[in-house]
């Protein structure tokens, strides 16, 4: 009776596990079909609407239109995409290698702190389109005026995470390293960097997009004045020219590269904290 | 498992001379207390919140510093003799690095003092195969048990082999099956290791079990009320738990606590 009663349970149970698995393919699946079926009928809609008013293309051009005017444009498109690019990754490495060196500077000493965090924040509540003109006065490369307004945007999130994550290290751990007699750099190591990761992690996935956001911002300020000009220049002048399709190519593009950038950020984020950290854990269900 | 560390023969291993710690707050958590601990000796802090029992932990840990009196551990001043790995140490939590796996968290004490990682494996391995945890050294802590955790925590105290083993209520937020188990596992590596150990608790039945003294202790101010030796029923068994003798130190404890015990009934 009893292991009749057992049997019976392993069974249902085995059959349970196939179809939760299932399920779960299912659902994965469903992750990818449905924004992107989502976004194919958005796009039909806006095809079809187009059509069917005859809008003219100077005003609202249909998304084929666009297309092709991404192919027709391509190479010129390229070259300023590439030049946007080049400003924000080279921004955004800047606001890294600047925000974490000060984070820690700031975690070691209260005094820098209390000294310094008045000028981080008064970077920081600024509008950059305030700050931009004079940083274009100032520095006569435009790239490189460019890039000041880039990492200032993009600098301050790096910052104050690296000092709210190397504060936040468990106090335990803390007296643990005491213990064992642990020098600052193998306390820096292997408690304050693992412990400020998440937090760090957290702070990339905002700077990325802020370095884009500050890239063209600047480049609306500088305007299409320089030699080389990155995506939001030619929105800029395609508009002069009431080129709309081509605004709208250049609008595609620097979507796109806010969209590779917070993919590769959320990437680096799994691989990172994936196998410990609640935020990247998936949890049995 | 190589010799312990030496000490001077006959010396006591730790020392508290009139130990007070009054904290910024103006809290009195330690009043005189003055303990002298033999090496070997399973000595528990027993006592309600409040009493002080892990505040004088850390001081001889060296993680607090007294306000008045002297402690000191193995003829050094607590906390800064040695390099460190002559003293374990057993929170409260298992307090284990969550991005670090079970290996690399026992692995720490010996990185921290500059062991490499080949260098360090069989000690690791063998600390890790004391608490039974061999094959899950490539686990990380967020998917062990409390329990298991907590032997992490015992494994990496225990790598570097050393002769003092602090326990700030390691086992106070398990489960009772568990605690039992880890009980005993205390018990063994204390007796095979012939470490000297202070544990802190507040559960009665645990101090009765485990140690060979009581440091009964009582709140506001923090102090030392009675100091019993219970000597008998090694090597002590979960059979322990039911004996007589188990029963009547556990009232005898138990009086002491609520401060109702005579020292006619101590010297019996």
């Amino acid at each position: 009776m009893l292991k009749s009663i057992t049997e019976d349970g392993e069974q249902d149970g085995v059959a349970l596990n196939v179809e939760l698995l299932k399920k779960e393919q299912l659902e994965r699946r469903l992750r990818i079909i449905m924004p992107a079926s989502a976004l194919a009928l958005a796009l039909l809609i806006w095809e079809a609407l187009v059509i069917y008013y005859e809008v003219p293309h100077y005003l609202i051009p249909a998304p084929s239109r666009i297309g092709e005017t991404l192919i027709t444009d391509g190479p010129s498109l390229m070259t300023s995409a590439w030049f946007t690019v080049k400003l924000t990754l080279f921004s955004l490495a800047l606001a890294i290698i600047g925000g974490v060196a000060l984070g820690m500077i700031f975690a070691l000493s209260r005094t820098v702190e209390m000294s310094l965090f008045p000028f981080a924040v008064i970077l920081q509540v600024t509008p950059i389109v305030a700050i931009a003109p004079l940083i274009l006065i100032y520095v006569h490369s435009t790239f490189v005026a460019l890039l000041i307004c880039a990492w200032i945007v993009a600098f301050f999130p790096i910052l104050s995470n690296t000092v709210i994550g190397l504060r936040s290290a468990d106090h335990n751990l803390r007296d643990l390293f005491t213990l064992y007699k642990a020098t600052p750099w193998q306390r820096l190591r292997y408690l304050l960097a693992p412990s400020a990761l998440p937090y760090f992690m957290a702070a990339l996935k905002i700077a990325g997009g802020l370095a884009l956001i500050g890239a063209v911002v600047a480049e609306f300020v500088a305007g299409t004045a320089g030699q080389n000009s990155g995506l939001a220049s030619r929105i800029l002048e395609s508009s002069f020219r009431n080129e709309i399709p081509r605004m709208f190519a250049a609008l595609f593009l620097v979507s796109l590269l806010g969209i590779v950038i917070f993919l590769a950020t959320s990437w680096m984020s799994k691989l990172v904290l994936g196998r410990w950290h609640e935020s990247e854990v998936k949890r049995e269900r | 498992m190589e010799q312990q560390r030496q000490l001077g023969a006959g010396d006591a291993l730790i020392e508290m001379d009139g130990v007070h710690k009054r904290f910024g707050n103006g809290t009195l958590a330690v009043e005189g207390m003055s303990v002298s601990i033999q090496p070997g000796e399973f000595v528990s802090f027993l006592g309600p919140s409040g009493c002080g029992k892990s505040t004088a932990l850390r001081m001889i840990a060296g993680l607090l510093s007294a306000s008045a009196g002297s402690i000191t551990v193995n003829g050094h001043p607590a906390g800064e003799g040695g390099d460190g790995r002559d003293v374990g140490f057993v929170f409260q939590e298992a307090t284990l690095m969550p991005w670090a796996n079970v290996f690399d968290n026992v692995y720490l004490p010996l990185r921290l003092a500059g062991a490499s990682r080949k260098a360090a494996t069989p000690e690791v391995e063998e600390a890790l195969a004391m608490v039974g945890l061999s094959s899950f050294r490539s686990s990380y802590p967020r998917e062990l048990s409390g329990g298991m955790k907590m032997r992490v925590s015992i494994a990496r105290a225990m790598v570097t082999r050393p002769a003092l083993l602090l326990m700030d209520e390691p086992f106070a937020a398990l489960d009772e099956m568990t605690r039992f188990k880890l009980n005993n596992d205390v018990l063994k590596l204390w007796e095979e290791h012939k470490l000297t150990v202070i544990f802190v608790t507040h559960s009665v039945f645990e101090s009765v079990y485990l140690s060979n003294r009581v440091m009964v202790m009582a709140a506001r101010p923090g102090r030392v009320v009675n100091d019993i030796a219970l000597p008998g029923g090694y090597p002590r068994t979960d059979a322990y738990r039911t004996s007589q003798e188990f029963a009547e130190n556990t009232r005898l404890v138990t009086k002491a606590l609520e401060g109702t015990l005579s020292h006619a009934e101590i010297d019996h």
